[in-house]
């Protein structure tokens, strides 16, 4: 009996004649391009729809627009990457005071029961955005581990606008992703939700329930 | 055996059409779907091109499947992933038991995975003592009345909120009973956090797999797909060997087909793509990424070329939801993993022709499924295909069970028919005795019962043809 991996493959050889392939006509995808503004302007107005909240800055002024939220919020600590170059920019602005910084600096087994438990919101950076749907494009990796976007029941996460690509096609071109990822990359468009209770829309179900979007208006 | 699983469906979808408050949950939530989806598509032209595009994806997927395969395992591989293959859906359990037990893991949050359905996982963890919890909410939900999925997409649709609240208030402990929706969603919040934190082991399916990175896709809106994937130490991942695609830009599109079909959304909250496992540095994600890939007769679909497109599809539900048999008898009365119009020609490929005779008949060949399919999978013809294997033998086909789905009420009935129409005295007295009698058969014979049921009896004409053409004086007379 050969083993399930050389039968398997050796039943599908054998269905073998495979034909000519289809062509891919991509235009429908080349389509869908915007000038820079409009991107911007896409992006949210679609992740506007899925309930996601936004922060208008500049490079200048973000690191007080996300103190200033933490602030009103009342949050009494947020979560960052003091490794990543964002979450560093953000360290050396804090004020002491208010909401405390909390790095994510120790092997999550070292403080998953905090984690679940006590954090009240997360701070990532991304490495781009997507107009025609709206989304953002995150690498979690050393300096910002994955679950600082999941797990606290706020994600705060930092948009330049001059990385905000027309489609999810085209940003996977323009990083590069075709040829390598890291073990985790994704693109999220708002707040976890669910339609699973009579198809009406409830957020927050395991995720974070609030999305907030600090836009960088870099685009001058 | 066919004459006794024929009538499953049958009955089943008989009770399921007595029930209005069943009736009225799909009515209800299939309207909602049909709508949202023809929101996202306000182009006919975009539409086409799209399923153009990713039916053309799809189908060179498949022409190259092995060699795919072949290169999405060894990326994978590179990519710390190991990789198992499973004939069937127990060596597939076995697997999966075994990847558990050489980690010392007790416990299992599974996201949502039509193909752990398939191989009727739960249980089987369950009989060896392993608690395998699902976190997808409608998935939650259904596992606490010990039900199955009822859509392939919405697992829960066919409960409304004052059924959910009932459960809940009984089955979670410490629950109120209340029917707000959002109180309902976190009280499973609770539960389910604490679960995420406590569990040995994820367990995910797999959306698309991407052989040029040996990457793992996953869609999701909840955020439970990625709890049970990066939060506990070990993640099993399972799927069918259909579901590689050679490039990640290749996903787009179909992603973007995916989610329009579906739900109607231009995209869902979370498109994760796992790699691997923690890598050197990384603070969190599994220890450990392991994938299962499942034949279950997936092999023997790809044999043949019609059948073979069956396999392009990319589980978005849209067939079930424009489905006029689906929508009002739901997703259970199928009786099968799959249900509605993907599910009517699965799930024979997969159990026998035979054994699942019952659902290739479940259907009025309108046509609704081919037209909104994604992919373009010919449904119709497919069913068509499968009726006429269910009752031949003498096709060169790989159809597992074929010829098994004739009875013998069809055997003789046909038998009388060609005998009769071969023999012109006899077919003269059998057509002079049914215009003269027919309308005197009465509606609950035996034969045309079915059609009476619901509709008015048919009544043959006063005279046959011939006999009008030769009163007539016809050139054939
Ligand atoms: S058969 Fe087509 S419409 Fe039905 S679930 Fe599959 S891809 Fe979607």
């Amino acid at each position: 009996m050969p083993d399930p991996r050389t039968a398997i493959l050796g039943r599908l050889r054998a269905a073998g004649d495979s034909g000519p392939l289809p062509a891919l006509d991509t235009a429908v995808l080349e389509r869908r391009q915007w000038p820079a503004a409009e991107r911007v302007a896409r992006l949210r107005k679609g992740m506007e729809a899925v309930h996601t909240e936004f922060l208008d800055a500049t490079p200048a002024t973000w690191p007080a627009v996300v103190r200033a939220f933490c602030d009103r919020e009342g949050l009494k600590n947020l979560l960052f990457g003091p490794a990543c170059q964002d979450g560093a920019a953000l360290a050396a602005a804090w004020a002491p005071g208010g909401t405390r910084l909390m790095p994510y600096d120790r092997p999550v087994e070292a403080f998953k029961q905090e984690l679940f438990g006590e954090v009240d919101a997360g701070f990532t950076s991304t490495v781009g955005g997507v107009a025609e749907t709206g989304g953002l494009l995150l690498m979690p990796g050393p300096a910002e581990p994955r679950l600082m976007s999941l797990v606290p029941p706020i994600h705060i996460a930092l948009l330049r606008a001059s990385t905000i690509q027309d489609s999810f096609w085209s940003a996977v071109k323009a990083l590069g992703w075709g040829r390598a990822l890291p073990p985790n990359a994704l693109m999220i468009s708002g707040p976890s939700k669910t339609a699973d209770i009579e198809q009406t829309l409830a957020y927050g179900v395991h995720g974070p329930k609030r999305l907030i979007v600090v836009l960088v208006d870099d685009l001058a | 055996m066919h004459a006794e699983t024929e009538v499953h469906f049958r009955d089943a979808a008989a009770k399921a059409l007595l029930d209005p408050q069943l009736r009225a949950n799909f009515r209800r939530a299939m309207d909602g779907l049909i709508t949202k989806r023809k929101a996202q598509f306000p182009d006919p032209r975009d539409l086409q091109d799209l399923r153009d595009l990713s039916t053309a994806i799809r189908s060179r997927s498949l022409l190259n499947l092995p060699e795919l395969l072949e290169q999405f395992e060894a990326n994978c591989t590179k990519n710390g992933i190991k990789v198992h293959w499973a004939e069937t859906c127990e060596q597939a359990n076995e697997l999966i038991l075994g990847i558990m037990q050489a980690k010392g893991a007790k416990t299992l949050v599974k996201g949502k995975s039509m193909v752990s359905e398939e191989m009727h996982l739960n249980a089987f963890l369950e009989s060896k003592g392993i608690e395998a919890l699902e976190s997808d909410l409608g998935e939650y939900i259904i596992q606490l009345d010990g039900e199955t999925p009822s859509h392939i997409i919405m697992p829960a649709i066919h409960k409304n909120k004052d059924q959910i609240a009932r459960q809940f208030s009984q089955k979670i402990k410490d629950a109120k009973y209340t029917e707000d929706v959002d109180e309902l969603t976190a009280m499973a919040r609770k539960v389910l956090r604490q679960k995420f934190l406590d569990a040995d082991a994820g367990l995910s399916g797999v959306n698309f797999a991407v052989a040029e990175t040996g990457t793992l896709c996953l869609v999701e809106n909840e955020g439970n797909g990625r709890m049970s994937t990066h939060v506990p130490p070990l993640h099993i991942a399972v799927m069918g060997l259909e579901k590689v695609v050679a490039r990640l830009e290749d996903v787009a599109p179909l992603y973007a087909i995916l989610t329009r079909s579906a739900t109607g959304q231009a995209v869902s909250t979370y498109f994760n793509m796992i790699t691997g496992p923690r890598g050197a540095g990384e603070k969190d994600g599994p220890q450990e990424v392991h994938l299962v890939i499942l034949d279950n007769g997936r092999s023997r679909i790809y044999a043949d070329p019609q059948l073979r497109a069956t396999l392009r599809c990319i589980r978005c539900g849209a067939c079930m939801n424009h489905c006029p048999v689906y929508t009002r008898v739901g997703g259970h009365a199928y009786e099968a993993v799959y249900p509605g119009p993907i599910g009517k020609i699965l799930t024979p490929q997969m159990e026998g022709v035979g054994v699942r005779h019952d659902l290739i008949h479940g259907s009025s060949l309108c046509g609704a499924c081919g037209e909104v399919c994604p992919v373009e999978i010919p449904i119709p013809e497919i069913l068509v295909r499968l009726r006429r294997e269910a009752t031949h033998e003498d096709l060169g086909s790989t159809v597992a069970g074929k010829g098994t789905g004739r009875t013998a009420t069809e055997d003789w009935a046909w038998r009388l028919w060609a005998g009769v129409t071969k023999r012109p005295v006899l077919y003269r007295i059998a057509t002079w005795f049914a215009t003269r009698f027919g309308k005197a058969l009465p509606a609950g014979a035996p034969l045309i019962k079915n059609w009476t049921q619901s509709r008015t009896k048919p009544v043959p004409a006063r005279r046959s043809l011939s006999e009008r053409m030769r009163a007539e004086g016809g050139p054939h007379a």
